[in-house]
């Protein structure tokens, strides 16, 4: 009787198969059909405008990108495997790597965290491992960088006095006002957001998690994010990226 | 501290001030206006437009919206131009399409801003000088996770 | 003088003459609001305010949009394959810039 009138209220939310579902599932299957569909079609998609910019600047400059890498297409699979550690033992997502690349082989000054030119270079980087699946690697020197993100996830935080997995895992497909709760993975980061009418990194995302529960921000491109970031990509290991995405 | 204590008080109605006077400004011609200087005293026909929305629209800052109406689309017989106009936003006058015969035919798809649960009208002038008139109502749902950007 | 500007334009590679095609464009501008608000640095507007369309001689589509349009502007409308040839787009930005793209349309 009482599983019964539970499942009718699953059943009102028009997502049951989802709610009651305890694996975590990929961020497109809690789109509306129609932002699921504009995410599909590249013609209709504007975060597509920034994989354009992207790759106009991989062929840029003296050396460019491609000058060392070949074709952007050689980039394949590539964002499936970040956060990765680097030989000095820095935890870098696909952003680091790239400001890194910038900075010691191009010998030019960073861009900067959330500057339209790295995001726009991570999105074309990004897009060529669309459909590919995560997998990050969480042995030897990753270890302990994914469980500071673990801890990170699993702590309650700020004034709202919420741990990540309280939405996204305990309440992942039901309703939060107009939004439906995901499982919070980064696999369509960069993504272009409604709510910001531009492309964004998965850390301004995260300081908009944090906003909402009224929780003390990290800058971006803080470690504690990066960290947080390679727990989410092996929360999402198997699952296809979907860089760019498209959010509410 | 009584100097500074009047500034503060001052503030919220100088602040309120500007405000009336911003919302004038932007407002400028309503709806109603809107709507009637483009019908110029003809009396349009409350069929032959197909207004597609999502019923419930997920964020206001991008509303998919496409319109289509029946035309024949020739030299003699053609739709002129699409007038997409809000009911509630600053600007009644959302876009305005001018189309030929050379379009084959008379269907456009745009997104669109909503400042609220509205209804959207959409006038469809022919080559013939009839009018058409379709209307559609979308609400606009709130989401939680907003950042302000 | 027209300037470049980052957009997206889909159509068919190919169309034969006297089919209706559809062209679909999305253009990389931030569709500037007017702001002017008590404690908010006033902000002027500037928006892209015309989409015009050239293709075989003539005007085949023009939008006038205002600051209603989604940033990112898109829209989607169609055309008759008259004649191979550049599609060519134009847009107006307040303050008189103007923008300018071409696509291809083979017409067998």
């Amino acid at each position: 009787m009482k599983r019964a009138a539970s499942l009718a209220l699953l059943a009102g939310l028009g997502l049951a198969a989802l709610a009651v579902a305890a694996e975590v599932r990929p961020p497109q299957d809690y789109l509306s059909p129609a932002l699921r569909a504009q995410q599909d079609d590249p013609s209709r998609h504007p975060g597509w405008l920034w994989v354009d910019e992207g790759e106009a600047l991989w062929r840029r400059g003296d050396p460019s990108c491609q000058s060392c890498h070949g074709d952007i297409a050689g980039m394949a699979g590539v964002a499936a495997r970040y956060p990765a550690v680097a030989q000095d033992g820095a935890l870098l997502n696909l952003e680091g790597r790239i400001e890194r690349c910038r900075t010691r082989h191009q010998g030019q000054p960073e861009f900067g965290y959330e500057s339209e030119a790295l995001l726009s270079l991570t999105t074309a980087v990004a897009s060529r491992s669309r459909g590919l699946p995560m997998s990050v690697a969480v042995g030897g020197p990753a270890a302990a960088f994914l469980e500071q993100g673990r801890t990170l996830h699993e702590t309650r935080q700020g004034q709202l006095n919420l741990a990540c997995g309280q939405c996204h895992d305990d309440n992942a497909g039901r309703r939060l006002r107009g939004d439906v709760i995901s499982n919070g993975l980064g696999t369509g980061f960069p993504a272009y957001r409604l709510e910001w009418n531009e492309v964004g990194s998965l850390h301004r995302r995260l300081r908009a998690c944090q906003l909402g529960v009224r929780a003390t921000q990290f800058e971006l491109g803080a470690p504690e994010y990066t960290a947080l970031e390679l727990f989410l990509a092996h929360r999402a290991r198997g699952l296809p990226v979907e860089a760019p995405g498209l959010r509410r | 501290m009584s100097l500074h204590r009047r500034t503060l008080l001052a503030l919220p109605l100088a602040a309120a001030a500007a405000g009336g006077a911003a919302a004038q400004s932007v407002t400028g011609e309503s709806f109603a206006a809107a709507e009637r200087a483009i019908l110029a005293g003809r009396t349009p026909v409350a069929e032959g437009v197909t207004i597609a929305m999502p019923p419930l629209s997920e964020n206001g800052n991008a509303v998919d919206l496409s319109v289509k109406v029946e035309s024949p689309m020739t030299a003699e017989d053609h739709v002129s131009a699409i007038h997409i106009l809000s009911e509630l936003n600053p600007f009644p006058r959302v876009a305005h399409f001018a189309l030929s015969p050379r379009a084959g035919r008379a269907e456009v798809t745009t997104r669109i801003r909503l400042a609220t649960t509205q209804s959207i009208v959409v006038l469809a002038e022919t080559s013939t000088g009839r009018v058409h008139r379709g209307t559609r109502e979308v609400i606009v749902i709130l989401g939680a996770c907003v950042d302000g950007g | 003088m027209a300037e470049n500007i980052l957009a997206r334009i889909t159509l068919p590679e190919q169309a034969r003459k006297g089919e209706v095609v559809t062209v679909r464009v999305i253009v990389r501008h931030p569709m500037e609001r007017a702001v002017d608000a008590p404690g908010l640095r006033p902000v002027p507007r500037k928006i892209l305010h015309t989409l015009r369309v050239t293709y075989a001689g003539a005007e085949v589509f023009r939008m006038e949009m205002s600051p209603g349009i989604a940033a990112n502007p898109y829209v989607e409308f169609t055309t008759v394959a008259v004649e191979s040839g550049a599609m060519v787009f134009e847009w107006q930005e307040d303050g008189g810039t103007v923008y300018r793209r071409e696509a291809r349309l083979e017409v067998e």
